[in-house]
């Protein structure tokens, strides 16, 4: 494959005819050869993105699009050279597995030995060589999704483009071909941008993850900046869980107090309760087999998870103080006086 | 719940009742095509007398409407497919319009329609006295049966994703429709093909005006034999014309029985 | 995606819509509006008497055989939708149907072979009392014709409509108290009311465009598509016939109109 390109947007919103905003303008870029994962919940515009990139829908003017140092936003979808991998999949009925892998090629004019070969090609890639004359309705819901990557792969495309590529799949599967296909994607070296509303996805197939919400893009990093960095409070709720406590840190231990602070369920500490620091109770213990969950009350009527380790033996009940190893970024809006 | 039997025998009473008001006379229509003697009723003996002496007054009427039919047919897929797959992408108000547009003809009487495009058309030399005439008629009367039936397998088969999909690849717009959409629209639009090729060989009321006695069709000499001639060979035209339709109807029920079991694209399992 | 360039697919269809319909009915329009005698042949159609007469047969005419068909295919919906499996359903059904391919003239001639002059019902009628009972030329003949292939199109749709009906309603309903006859008016009824509009004004609006039926009993029926037909043919009263046709066209149109959006089905005007 040609050395693989970088993807600039620049000021792309999208307004739909009846005049809702799914994008707001938005400045993004892919570097040559990385994965980047949009993160967010439905209705974020992470797909309509994906459609903009790809040409299947067009920006409102003033957007610029550009495959390195080409300017595609112009171009209609057939001409863009991006491969894209459907939610659905959409693999053509009438036509066998090969010839579903190969279609890209036809439409170029290859002829039809050179076409076979490289269809082949993807398929022991993905490996499914001995499917290549099944029907699409012989095959199961993982299959069908190695034959859309392979039919994206077959057009050597400057850019690839994965729809929730894992969401119509069980969870077995999902867990089993989400590995796959980050080493996959590491090892074809493609500019990749994957759109899913799974956390654990986007870590695992993102080089990046940009987290999106109501059409905006919150925040641009590697999945550790944002899990410890998170730069607004749906960030650092959308990835993993957050903990809010109306209280303040002293030397590590929590006591009485105003400030807001955010922080996550393992990084806390329970110990023995003792005087002039905040005591808690343990409301609730849940054995989940690698780890215990509590759930603890303060006095107050607030309420937290706490993740500790296997063998923590706290009970329902105990009184305990609370101890944090490090606090994420404190958040600006105040916890609701809970009454 | 089981229902009264007063209720299922009522039920049943009143739909053999129907049935027998439908079909007895076609039994009886079949019947005096293949009697010697109508009036002296079956034991004057069965024949094909009949059938032949139709054929050989009607041929050219039967022959003429097969070929109505299929120059119906023609234009219809021609122009109704491709109409089809605009309707199915296009979701605006123009779109619309013109699917209701399209249905106008089958709304308004044939009458209307035949007067219309004799008034308007009737007076090119050339065309008034040509089958073509009859067929513009039979093509503006079944092509939104086509078009109804061509949509019904491209929305059901989600081809606008496919479409989607195939353009990503390269493809470009006759691509996609010749590679993508027509195959995999087929069932609807062979169901559109039976529907059409009925149809025409049924139409009467638009034929009736728009014929000239050297462009008659299977049901306009239908009317003429019912009006002057003997009552077997009357029925026995109309029994080669049920004999044109059964094989129609059948494969419409058929393709009917199929898509209920629809191929689907679509699985769960793993 | 580019939608614009789609549209070109349709044009073919639009461009022979336009040339051989629109355009033509326009005319037709037209020419209704066209004076013979000094008055527009609208005028003339709406205030002379006969045409009036016309329209009432056709409208009474159609109105009644629609509620006959009404009332007969109510029962058998509900009985084939309460049996689904049955030896001899399928076959059962297809012969129910079959006579929705017929176009008028074949129904005509059936209703002559029915009750003509030398119909079943009048050799039974003089096997019995010794006359013959002869209908099938005047309007009884036509109401015959109008219910012959009203049938197979309402019983089509409200045994579709029947089997749609949610039987545990039904069973809620029974559990309840309520009796068989108040399961049907109340819940059952007013379910298939939607599809019995519909229904109804498919057969209503058939039955007014009806032409070949009518044509094959006798051209003397005064019914309005004879009576356009006798305007054109015999008279070759142009304008007159023109205007009755686009007056009979609006009305089935608007019929039809409101039975696709109540039974969400289209129909044909006409048989």
């Amino acid at each position: 494959m040609t050395d693989p390109v970088a993807i600039t947007l620049r000021g792309c919103a999208k307004t739909w005819p009846n005049g809702t905003r799914a994008l707001h303008p938005i400045d993004l870029h892919v570097h040559g050869g990385e994965t980047l994962a949009l993160l967010g919940p439905s209705g974020c515009g992470k797909t309509t993105l994906l459609r903009l990139i790809c040409g299947l829908e067009q920006a409102d003017t003033g957007a610029s699009i550009r495959f390195g140092e080409d300017e595609i936003s112009q171009l209609s979808p057939e001409d863009r050279g991006v491969g894209v991998v459907f939610q659905s999949y959409a693999l053509f009925p009438n036509m066998s597995v090969m010839q579903n892998v190969a279609y890209g090629l036809r439409v170029r004019n290859i002829n039809a030995s050179q076409r076979e070969r490289r269809a082949r090609e993807l398929l022991s890639l993905v490996r499914l060589e001995d499917y290549a004359d099944r029907r699409i309705d012989q095959l199961s819901g993982g299959q069908r999704q190695r034959v859309a990557l392979a039919r994206a792969l077959a057009i050597e495309p400057r850019v690839l483009l994965l729809d929730e590529p894992l969401t119509a799949l069980d969870a077995k599967l999902r867990e089993h071909l989400r590995v796959e296909l980050a080493q996959m994607l590491r090892d074809l070296r493609v500019t990749t941008v994957i759109v899913t509303h799974d956390q654990d996805e986007a870590m695992m197939l993102g080089d990046r993850i940009a987290v999106m919400s109501a059409g905006h893009l919150e925040q641009v990093g590697t999945a550790e900046d944002l899990y410890r960095e998170p730069a607004s409070d749906f960030v650092a709720e959308f990835l993993g869980t957050l903990c809010r406590v109306r209280a303040r840190l002293h030397e590590g231990m929590l006591i009485a107090g105003d400030d807001t602070l955010a922080f996550r369920p393992h990084e806390v500490q329970l110990c023995a309760a003792h005087a002039n620091v905040l005591t808690g109770r343990v409301l609730a213990r849940f054995f989940l087999g690698s780890s215990v969950r509590y759930e603890i009350g303060l006095d107050d009527g607030q309420r937290f998870p706490v993740v500790a380790a296997a063998h923590s033996q706290y009970a329902a009940g105990d009184d305990v103080s609370i101890a944090l190893t490090r606090t994420a970024a404190v958040a600006a809006s105040p916890v609701a006086t809970l009454s | 719940m089981k229902t009264s039997t007063t209720d299922t025998r009522l039920g049943l009473a009143v739909t053999l009742a129907v049935a027998a008001f439908l079909i007895g006379p076609v039994i009886l229509s079949v019947l005096a095509g293949l009697t010697n003697n109508y009036f002296v009723g079956l034991s004057s003996g069965l024949t094909l007398r009949w059938v032949a002496e139709v054929w050989s007054l009607y041929a050219d009427t039967i022959w003429r409407s097969f070929a109505v039919a299929l120059l119906t047919l023609v234009i219809c897929t021609l122009v109704g497919v491709p109409a089809a797959w605009v309707l199915t992408l296009h979701h605006g108000r123009l779109a619309r319009a013109l699917e209701e547009l399209l249905t106008l003809p089958v709304a308004v009487p044939g009458l209307a329609s035949a007067l219309a495009l004799i008034v308007s058309w009737g007076t090119v030399s050339g065309l008034r006295g040509s089958v073509w005439f009859i067929v513009i008629g039979h093509v503006l009367f079944t092509l939104p049966f086509m078009v109804r039936a061509a949509r019904a397998s491209m929305q059901g088969a989600d081809l606008a994703t496919l479409d989607e999909a195939a353009s990503t690849l390269g493809a470009t717009r006759m691509q996609r429709f010749m590679h993508i959409v027509v195959p995999n629209a087929a069932p609807g639009i062979v169901t559109g093909a039976l529907t059409v090729l009925t149809l025409s060989i049924g139409e009467f009321n638009l034929t009736w005006l728009l014929h000239t006695p050297l462009t008659k069709t299977l049901p306009v000499g239908l009317a003429d034999s019912y009006a002057s001639m003997r009552l077997e060979i009357a029925s026995a035209y109309t029994l080669v014309f049920l004999l044109m339709l059964i094989p129609l109807l059948v494969g419409l029920q058929w393709l009917a029985a199929r898509g209920d079991r629809p191929i689907s694209t679509t699985r769960t399992s793993s | 995606m580019k939608r614009p360039g789609w549209m070109w697919f349709a044009v073919p269809a639009a461009t022979l819509f336009l040339a051989f319909w629109l355009l033509p009915m326009a005319g037709l329009a037209l020419i209704g509006a066209e004076s013979r005698n000094g008055q527009s042949a609208y005028w003339a159609v709406l205030t002379g008497t006969q045409y009036w007469v016309s329209l009432f047969n056709t409208v009474a005419l159609s109105l009644a055989a629609t509620v006959a068909t009404l009332v007969v295919s109510l029962p058998v919906g509900r009985f084939l939708a309460r049996h689904r499996r049955f030896r001899g359903r399928r076959l059962l059904i297809s012969l129910l149907m079959f006579p929705l391919a017929f176009p008028g003239v074949v129904v005509g001639f059936l209703i002559i072979l029915l009750a003509g002059r030398q119909g079943i019902i009048g050799a039974l009628t003089k096997w019995l009392t010794g006359s013959t009972m002869v209908f099938a030329y005047g309007m009884a003949g036509l109401f015959l014709g109008y219910l012959y292939f009203s049938l197979p199109r309402c019983v089509g749709v409200l045994t579709a409509a029947a089997e749609q009906i949610d039987q545990s309603l039904l069973e809620a309903a029974c559990t309840l108290g309520a009796s068989p006859w108040r399961r049907f008016m109340d819940i059952e009824l007013p379910a298939l009311t939607p599809a019995l509009i519909g229904a109804g004004a498919m057969s209503f609006a058939t039955s007014m465009g009806a032409f070949g039926t009518a044509f094959t009993l006798a051209t003397q029926i005064d019914v309005l598509p004879i009576t356009i037909y006798n305007e054109f043919t015999n008279y070759a009263n142009i304008p007159v016939a023109a205007a009755l046709s686009i007056v009979l066209g609006l009305a089935t149109w608007a019929v039809l109109y409101v039975a696709h959006s109540l039974a969400g089905t289209r129909a044909s005007a006409g048989a």
